[in-house]
């Protein structure tokens, strides 16, 4: 190892978690539950579309939590592996008419595949040198969705338009309605995963990782087969949410999944809190709407102003929305001493 | 069985009736969601942050040109709220954006979204929600699709139709000529392609030497050039954006190559374009426009130009009066302003998308002499004329008569 990469590795750039802290309290959990299942009934249709967007990116930003929180890895390229699992949706439900719910597991399996290998060769890198060599994955995907050979399947630069599912069994709902609930089930479903996950065996070897590799390896753990691991879960998680996004949108296009996806996923994690999975849904919720509440204030200067709002949450708030709610606990816990 | 007759006669009788009501309450006046008797809400999707930005300036002298028209009364009464957001150029946020202006700002229509990706993917849901997707910013020929997307239209000449015109052109002058292209590999390079081709027909194969494709991302097309004038063609065509397409021109005279050259619609700007490559190395360039060219002096003293100079003193001085997007708005507003018109008191989304269909011989002010935006029911592409013109000194001057590169024709 290079004296570079020594001072790198030293210096861990995520700050250790414990594992207890990564999760809400049951009483908090079914709160927000129930929240998320009313909600719809009340809304318009819009709102239940932004809301299912939201579920969607807090996947993604989970699954970016899995990796950095949890394994310690960075990686600006999960973009990637969003686009990667939308196709996989756009092609089997466009050109093989598979039922969208079963293009969401093989989604999965394929970007745990490619996540995997990819996590072979970024073994060898850690620290700014993997968000490096994942930011040039991020950067060659659009182009690789171009490429003539493949154009027969993707549609080349115009995309492929998917046919949004009704509900089924006759369920008096609408798509939107129907695609949030189901969208809610994935979403629940590998959040319990994802918590049991970093609980496991599996997750405390990475957890020993992201804290010490060095230490981690001299207690047995091998660290070639968690990193890579890590990889692949967290690909494959994000594949999930990229195949959702791709039936909620209805639309894949090489545009959809440039660097500016995952830069805004790595943004939602790092408001979020990093290692704090619960926060991956501020995190989302922060990526969609506050590029709306910068354009309502200037048009011109969205841009400078979102800047602006993102530079005062970091300053504030440097553990993001982890923060806020640990102050809110002991805020609570205050009132009820006294 | 006489019972079911007398229904049926009261069925019919009261089917007169209520077709008798419904003709009374055209002549009326008649709403979809969206308008009223005092405002018709129009909203607008366009990329004012991201790789696209440069675009934003169409959004924004379309919103200054509805101020004008707001202060001068409104159209036939009522005033336009118009209702334009961000979408970055990403399609995702196009969706969510098109689906906050139909549900929750509930607009009559979305008009002049801008880029093709990002159109593609609302296109679907705008034509289930039967809301017109209309005047489209994007020169892909696929919007002009009456069968399957009968609530979207285009606006300008498709590049399929542009480039069909360039191929006719050679047919006649130089039918041995020997063609060199390069394109930008995106939809609208290939778009633009494929018209060259169906343009030459059964010679494409045969005159067509070289094909060259380069991507956005490239820093500079040297080598491309370079590549292309080794084949000995001679005749060039430059299907490339503003930046790549000064780089070529400057190219071609550093290197000594001097083909017939031909270059695309998108890049005729003389000052982002001609300008900066240089006006020697320039000279010959054979083009075509629909509209006039803010800074070719020979429109200094032209009726329409002084119309859009005070348009932008009152309206919107901040300005760039060299960005030919800035005509461009002003243009596709005038005909906005005229469909609505048309429309009168029946501002339904269907008699929208009927009025639209249904524009004959109509000339907003900017366009080039002679050009018309027309309209069919089968035919959802306003403008497919387009003139000739090649660079001489300065500025360009057009040549030849107005021609048609309708792509049905």
């Amino acid at each position: 190892m290079s004296a570079a990469e020594d001072v790198v590795t030293e210096a861990p750039a995520v700050e250790a978690v414990p594992k207890r802290a990564m999760t809400l309290g049951t009483g908090t959990s079914l709160l927000v539950l129930a929240a998320l299942l009313i909600m719809p009934v009340f809304v318009k249709n819009f709102i239940i579309f932004q809301m299912t967007m939201l579920l969607i990116y807090g996947l993604a930003v989970l699954a970016l939590n899995i990796l950095t929180g949890g394994s310690g890895q960075f990686s600006l390229g999960q973009s990637a592996f969003y686009a990667v699992g939308a196709y996989t949706t756009a092609v089997l439900m466009e050109h093989f008419n598979v039922n969208y719910a079963l293009t969401l597991p093989i989604a999965g399996v394929v970007c745990f595949a490619f996540g995997f290998l990819f996590g072979q060769p970024a073994l060898r890198l850690s620290g700014v040198y993997l968000a490096l060599a994942t930011f040039a994955l991020a950067t060659a995907m659009p182009q690789l969705l171009k490429l003539n050979f493949l154009e027969h399947w993707t549609g080349g630069v115009q995309g492929l338009v998917v046919t949004k599912p009704d509900a089924p069994f006759g369920l008096p709902m609408s798509q939107d309605m129907w695609l949030y609930y189901f969208t809610l089930v994935v979403v629940i479903a590998i959040y319990i995963f994802s918590v049991n996950l970093l609980r496991s065996r599996s997750g405390r070897a990475f957890m020993a990782i992201r804290d010490n590799e060095i230490a981690a390896s001299a207690m047995g753990v091998d660290v070639a087969l968690y990193k890579t691991l890590a990889f692949g879960v967290s690909a494959a998680v994000t594949g999930v949410a990229g195949s959702l996004g791709a039936i909620a949108v209805q639309f894949v296009a090489p545009d959809s999944y440039t660097i500016t996806l995952a830069i805004s996923l790595f943004l939602g994690m790092v408001v979020g809190g990093v290692g704090w999975l619960p926060g991956s849904i501020v995190g989302a919720a922060f990526i969609i709407f506050v590029p709306n509440i910068a354009e309502g204030i200037s048009k011109g200067l969205s841009g400078a102003v979102f800047g602006v709002l993102l530079f005062l949450v970091i300053y504030l708030v440097p553990h993001g929305a982890r923060q806020v709610a640990i102050l809110g606990q002991q805020f609570a816990g205050k009132l009820r001493k006294n | 069985m006489p019972a079911m007759h007398v229904r049926l006669g009261a069925l019919a009788a009261a089917l007169a009736l209520a077709a008798t009501f419904s003709t009374a309450a055209s002549a009326q006046k008649k709403y979809d969601t969206g308008a009223s008797d005092t405002e018709i809400k129009i909203g607008n999707i366009m990329p004012y942050s991201g790789p696209a930005s440069a675009y934003g300036v169409i959004g924004k002298t379309e919103e200054a040109y509805f101020r004008k028209i707001n202060a001068e009364g409104g159209i036939n009464g009522r005033k336009i709220n118009f209702i334009s957001y961000d979408d970055a150029y990403s399609p995702p946020k196009t969706v969510e954006q098109a689906r906050k202006l139909v549900e929750s700002d509930e607009v009559l229509l979305i008009f002049q979204s801008l880029g093709t990706p990002s159109n593609s993917a609302i296109q679907k849901y705008m034509n289930s929600k039967k809301v017109p997707q209309l005047f489209v910013a994007t020169g892909a020929t696929k919007w002009n699709d009456s069968q399957n997307f009968p609530w979207t239209m285009g606006w300008q000449p498709n590049y399929q139709s542009e480039a069909r015109i360039y191929a006719k052109y050679i047919l006649q002058k130089m039918p041995n000529a020997k063609i060199a292209i390069l394109y930008q590999n995106d939809d609208y390079g290939k778009d633009y392609l494929k018209g060259v081709k169906e343009g030459l027909g059964a010679k494409a194969a045969s005159m067509i030497v070289a094909e060259e494709s380069y991507e956005t991302s490239e820093p500079t097309i040297d080598s491309h050039i370079v590549t292309l004038k080794a084949t000995g063609a001679d005749v060039f065509f430059n299907i490339t954006t503003p930046k790549f397409a000064a780089q070529a021109i400057k190219k071609n005279a550093e290197i000594g190559w001097h083909p017939t050259h031909f270059l695309n619609n998108v890049s005729v700007s003389i000052g982002s374009v001609m300008k900066p490559a240089g006006f020697e190395a320039s000279q010959g360039i054979v083009s075509s426009n629909y509209y006039k060219d803010p800074t070719d002096p020979q429109w200094k003293h032209d009726p329409a130009m002084k119309a859009w100079n005070e348009f932008l003193d009152k309206y919107y001085p901040e300005a760039n009066r060299a960005d030919s997007s800035v005509m461009y708005g002003y243009i596709v507003a005038q005909a906005l302003l005229h469909v609505l018109k048309a429309c009168g008191d029946d501002l339904t989304r269907a008699n929208v998308m009927k009025q639209a269909a249904s524009i004959k011989d109509f000339e907003p002010a900017g366009l080039l002499p002679g050009i018309k935006a027309n309209t069919g029911p089968t035919d959802f592409a306003p403008l497919s004329q387009l003139q000739l013109m090649r660079f001489k000194g300065e500025s360009w001057e057009l040549f030849g008569d107005v021609l048609s590169g309708d792509v049905s024709g």
